[in-house]
C-alpha cells in the first residue's frame, strides 16, 4: 500500500524537507489499527483542527514581534486559519512560544501551559526557547522550554523569519493531521507519563 | 570660581577626578548632604542613572546627573568596605526615580538604602540567592533553580533606618489590609510583553499600581563581563529592539571614545540615517499597536507597511530583519547595498502620505480624542524627577533630546527641531511620535544625496582592549535617553558594562501617573509611554 502523504494547503509533498519524522508517524497511526468509521471521523476531525490552529498570543521578547509581522498584511498567516490569536490559553490550541524564558517566567509559563485545553501542541519559536539561545550562560535563564513543557515543533533562528515561523506551524499542522484524535497515538506527549514526571502544582 | 571649587569648599573630605564629566569621590556619610547641595544649589534636577559597583574591597555606586537648565553633567561616588552589610544613604527623596534605581543596585549588589521606601528586590525572585552582579556570586544553577513552582508573593516591603548608630529594618506592607488589588500580567496582550501590575482599586478607579519586573531579566549586563568588546554588541540588539541601531550606536561610541578612535565619515553619516530609519519603524509599531490596544485594530495593518518597507531596505544592507548587528567598533560590519540610496528615497516619498493617512484615519477621531487627551498627565518636574525622557518627556515640555542637548556623531551638522508639547497627556505623547517620523524624514533627507565617498570601517586592532578608566556615553534611543557607562581594567573584557534604559524609567512612572484615573486608562497610559518590556529588565 502506498503511503498516505500528508501535506497541507499548497505545499507540495515534495517541498517539505523533512517527510521521514511524518511518515514514521503515518505508519504508527496505521500499525495501531483503527475501525473504518472511527478513522474517517478523526481525519474529517482533523482536517478541520489543522486548518484552524489558533495560537496564544505569547511572546515574551524580539522573537514576539516577528510574531506580530506574521499577523499583519504582508505575511497574513490568516491564509492559513491561523490568525485568531487568543489571549486566554482556555481558548487556544497551540502556544507559539516566542522570546526567552527566565526563571521567574517559567512557572508562569507552565501554568499557561496547563490552562491551554487539551489537545494541545507547543511551537518553540527561536533560539532563546529552544537553548536559551544568546542568554544561556546567563543565571537568570532557562536553557530551553523542553525541560519545562513537551515540545512538538522547533522553528530555529534568532529571530526567525517569519516565513520560518509558517514552515513551524504548517508541520504542526501535518503533525495533527495524523494523529488519532480519539485514543491519542502520536502525540508526542503521554500526558500521564508526563504528568507524573512534570506534576501540577498543588494550591497551596 | 568653578564648581570643582566651590563643592572643595563646602567638602574639604571630597576628592576629585576631573575628565569628560567631573567625577566626585564623596565619603558614605556625606552622600546624601552632597546629593542635596548638587541638587538644589548646583541645579542638577536630573538623575541620570545609579551604578551598582562591586571593586572587590568594596561596594558602593556612581551616580550620574544632569543640569536640566546648562546640560551639564556630573557624577559622584561613594563606597562601603563593609561586605557583610553594606549601606549607603537614600538620594529617594530628592530625585523620584531613585527608589527604583536603587532597588535594581540592591538586587544586584545587596547594597541597602537607608530610608528607601521601598526596599524589595526588583527582577529576582525574594527567595534568590545572593547578589548576581556581585564578582564572588555563586552561579552554581542549584541554588538558583529554574522551576515550574510558583514563586513566593508577598505584600511586604522594608524600610531600613538609621537609629542610634545602628541599622533598623522596619517593615511596611505595599498594599492596605483592606485593599481589593487585580492582578494584570505578566501574561497579558495590553501590557506589551511580560510586564505585570499589581492594580489596588476602589471600584474602578486605581488606587495603587505596583510595578512588577524581571519576568525577561536575562542579566545582560553580567553577561557582558565576560565577552570581549566585540561580542557585547549583540545583545544591544535585544534589548530594545526597536532601537537596535541606535543602541549599538551607543556602545559603539563608548568604546570608540575609549580607544580614542573616530569612526571614518561615510559610517558616521551611515548609523545615521539608520538611527533615523529605525525612528520611523519604531513609531510606526508603536501607532500600531498603540491604536490596536485602544480598539482601532486596522491600524496596525497601516503602519506595518511602512515598517515592512524599511526592514526590506535594512535586510539588503544588514542581512537581517531585526537583529542586525550593523555598527562595529570602528564603523560598519559591511559596506550599504548599492540600492540603499534608491530604496530609501522611495520611502521617504511615501512617509508623509503614509503619516497625512494615519492622522486622518485616528488623531482626529472623536473616540480617539475622548480616550487620549488629558489621561494621565505628567508634569515638567515630574518628568524630570522620574528620568522620563524621549518624546514622552518632550511630550510635558522637557527638551530632553539628546541630539540636541548632547550633540553626538554628526547630528550637530543638521538642522531639525526638538519636537516639544507641553500638555503633559496621552494625546501628547501619541503626537510626539508622529511628528517624529516627519523629522525623521527630514534628517535623512538631508543625509540620502551626500554619503561621502570612503571607508566603511576605521582600522582597528583584532584584539580590543581599553586603557584603564571609565566611559560615559549618552545617545538617544527611540524612546529617550540611552546611556552605556563602561569600567575598565585593562584588557579585552570589561569590568562592568552598565547600560542606562529609558524604559525603565517609563514603567516606574505608572504608578505616579494612573493613580486616580479609571482601570481602563491603565492602558491608555502604558501604551503611550510605550515601555519595550526587555529594555526595563535587560
Ligand atoms: S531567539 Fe533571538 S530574537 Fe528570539 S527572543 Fe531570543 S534573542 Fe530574541
Amino acid at each position: 500500500m502506498e503511503m498516505k502523504k500528508v501535506t497541507t494547503k499548497s505545499m507540495p509533498y515534495e517541498d517539505w524537507k523533512d517527510n521521514e519524522y511524518i511518515e514514521s508517524l503515518v505508519q504508527e497511526l496505521r500499525d495501531s489499527g483503527t475501525n473504518i468509521i472511527v478513522g474517517s471521523l478523526d481525519t474529517l476531525i482533523n482536517w478541520g483542527r489543522s486548518n484552524s490552529l489558533w495560537p496564544l498570543t505569547f511572546a515574551t521578547s524580539c522573537c514576539g514581534i516577528e510574531f506580530v509581522s506574521l499577523g499583519a498584511a504582508r505575511f497574513d498567516m490568516a491564509r492559513f486559519g491561523w490568525e485568531v490569536a487568543r489571549s486566554s490559553p482556555r481558548q487556544a490550541d497551540f502556544m507559539m512560544v516566542a522570546g526567552t524564558i527566565v526563571n521567574r517566567m517559567a512557572p508562569v509559563f507552565r501554568r499557561l501551559y496547563d490552562q491551554l485545553a487539551e489537545p494541545k501542541y507547543v511551537i518553540a519559536c527561536g533560539s532563546c526557547a529552544i537553548s536559551g539561545g544568546p542568554f544561556r550562560k546567563s543565571y537568570h535563564v532557562a536553557k530551553g522550554i523542553e525541560d519545562l513543557v513537551p515540545v512538538d515543533v522547533f522553528v530555529p533562528g534568532c529571530p526567525p523569519r517569519p516565513e520560518a515561523m509558517i514552515y513551524g506551524i504548517m508541520q504542526l499542522s501535518r503533525k495533527v493531521k495524523v494523529e488519532k484524535f480519539f485514543g491519542g497515538v502520536n502525540r508526542q506527549e503521554n500526558r500521564k507519563e508526563y504528568l507524573a514526571a512534570h506534576p501540577v502544582e498543588e494550591n497551596k | 570660581m568653578n564648581i570643582q571649587e566651590k563643592i572643595a569648599g563646602f567638602f574639604p573630605e571630597a576628592s576629585f577626578e576631573e575628565g569628560e564629566i567631573l567625577r566626585i569621590d564623596i565619603p558614605a556619610e556625606k552622600l546624601h548632604e552632597l546629593a542635596q547641595k548638587l541638587r538644589d544649589e548646583f541645579g542638577y534636577d536630573y538623575l541620570v542613572t545609579i551604578v551598582g559597583m562591586d571593586w572587590t574591597d568594596s561596594l558602593g555606586c556612581i551616580y550620574y546627573l544632569m543640569n536640566t537648565a546648562d546640560k551639564s553633567q556630573i557624577s559622584f561616588k561613594a563606597a562601603t568596605a563593609d561586605r557583610e552589610h553594606p549601606a549607603l544613604d537614600s538620594v529617594a527623596d530628592l530625585w523620584k526615580i531613585a527608589v527604583i534605581l536603587e532597588r535594581e543596585v540592591y538586587d544586584f549588589f545587596g547594597i541597602i538604602f537607608v530610608n528607601n521606601p521601598d526596599m524589595r528586590r526588583l527582577f529576582l525572585n525574594i527567595d534568590w540567592v545572593g547578589y548576581p552582579l556581585r564578582k564572588d556570586y555563586d552561579e552554581n544553577p542549584e541554588l538558583n533553580p529554574v522551576t515550574t513552582e510558583s514563586e513566593r508573593q508577598s505584600d511586604e516591603t522594608y524600610v531600613w533606618k538609621r537609629e542610634d548608630g545602628k541599622l533598623v529594618k522596619h517593615v511596611e506592607r505595599v498594599f492596605q489590609d483592606d485593599d481589593f488589588v487585580v492582578n494584570i500580567g505578566p501574561q497579558h496582550p495590553a501590557t506589551h510583553g511580560v510586564l505585570r501590575f499589581r492594580t489596588a482599586l476602589d471600584g474602578e478607579i486605581i488606587k495603587k499600581i505596583d510595578v512588577y519586573m524581571g519576568y525577561i531579566h536575562r542579566g545582560v549586563e553580567k553577561l557582558c563581563e565576560n565577552l570581549q568588546y566585540p561580542q557585547t554588541l549583540h545583545f544591544m540588539d535585544r534589548l530594545d529592539y526597536f532601537s537596535a541601531h541606535n543602541y549599538h550606536h551607543g556602545l559603539c561610541l563608548c568604546i570608540e571614545k575609549a580607544m580614542g578612535i573616530e569612526a571614518p565619515r561615510r559610517a558616521q553619516v551611515i548609523r545615521v540615517i539608520m538611527d533615523e530609519l529605525s525612528r520611523i519603524a519604531s513609531h510606526c509599531l508603536f501607532i500600531g499597536t498603540y491604536c490596536m490596544d485602544l480598539g482601532a485594530t486596522t491600524m496596525l495593518f497601516y503602519t506595518l507597511r511602512v515598517r515592512e518597507q524599511i526592514l526590506d531596505i535594512m535586510e539588503r544592507t544588514c542581512g537581517a530583519r531585526m537583529t542586525f548587528n550593523y555598527s562595529c567598533i570602528g564603523g560598519l560590519m559591511a559596506d550599504i547595498h548599492p540600492d540603499f540610496v534608491k530604496d530609501v528615497k522611495e520611502l521617504l516619498a511615501i512617509c508623509p502620505k503614509n503619516v497625512a493617512e494615519y492622522n486622518k484615519l485616528f488623531t482626529g477621531n472623536v473616540i480617539t480624542k475622548g480616550r487620549l487627551e488629558g489621561v494621565g498627565v505628567l508634569t515638567h518636574d515630574d518628568a524630570i524627577s522620574y528620568g522620563i525622557t524621549g518624546p514622552s518627556g518632550r511630550a510635558s515640555g522637557w527638551a530632553c533630546d539628546v541630539r540636541k542637548t548632547h550633540p553626538y556623531s554628526i547630528y550637530p551638522e543638521l538642522k531639525f527641531e526638538q519636537v516639544v508639547r507641553t500638555e503633559g497627556d496621552s494625546m501628547a505623547r501619541f503626537k510626539n511620535r508622529m511628528d517624529e517620523i516627519q523629522q525623521s524624514v527630514d534628517i535623512i533627507n538631508q543625509l540620502i544625496d551626500n554619503i561621502p565617498e570612503g571607508e566603511y570601517c576605521a582600522k582597528v586592532p583584532k584584539i580590543i582592549k581599553l586603557p584603564e578608566g571609565h566611559w560615559f556615553q549618552i545617545v538617544e534611543g527611540c524612546r529617550g535617553l540611552f546611556g552605556v557607562y563602561i569600567e575598565s581594567k585593562g584588557g579585552n573584557q570589561p569590568y562592568r558594562l552598565k547600560l542606562v534604559t529609558p524604559c525603565l524609567n517609563l514603567a516606574s512612572v505608572v504608578d505616579h501617573i494612573t493613580r486616580g484615573d479609571k482601570i481602563a486608562d491603565l492602558i491608555t497610559i502604558g501604551g503611550s509611554l510605550d515601555y519595550i518590556v526587555p529594555d526595563i529588565d535587560r
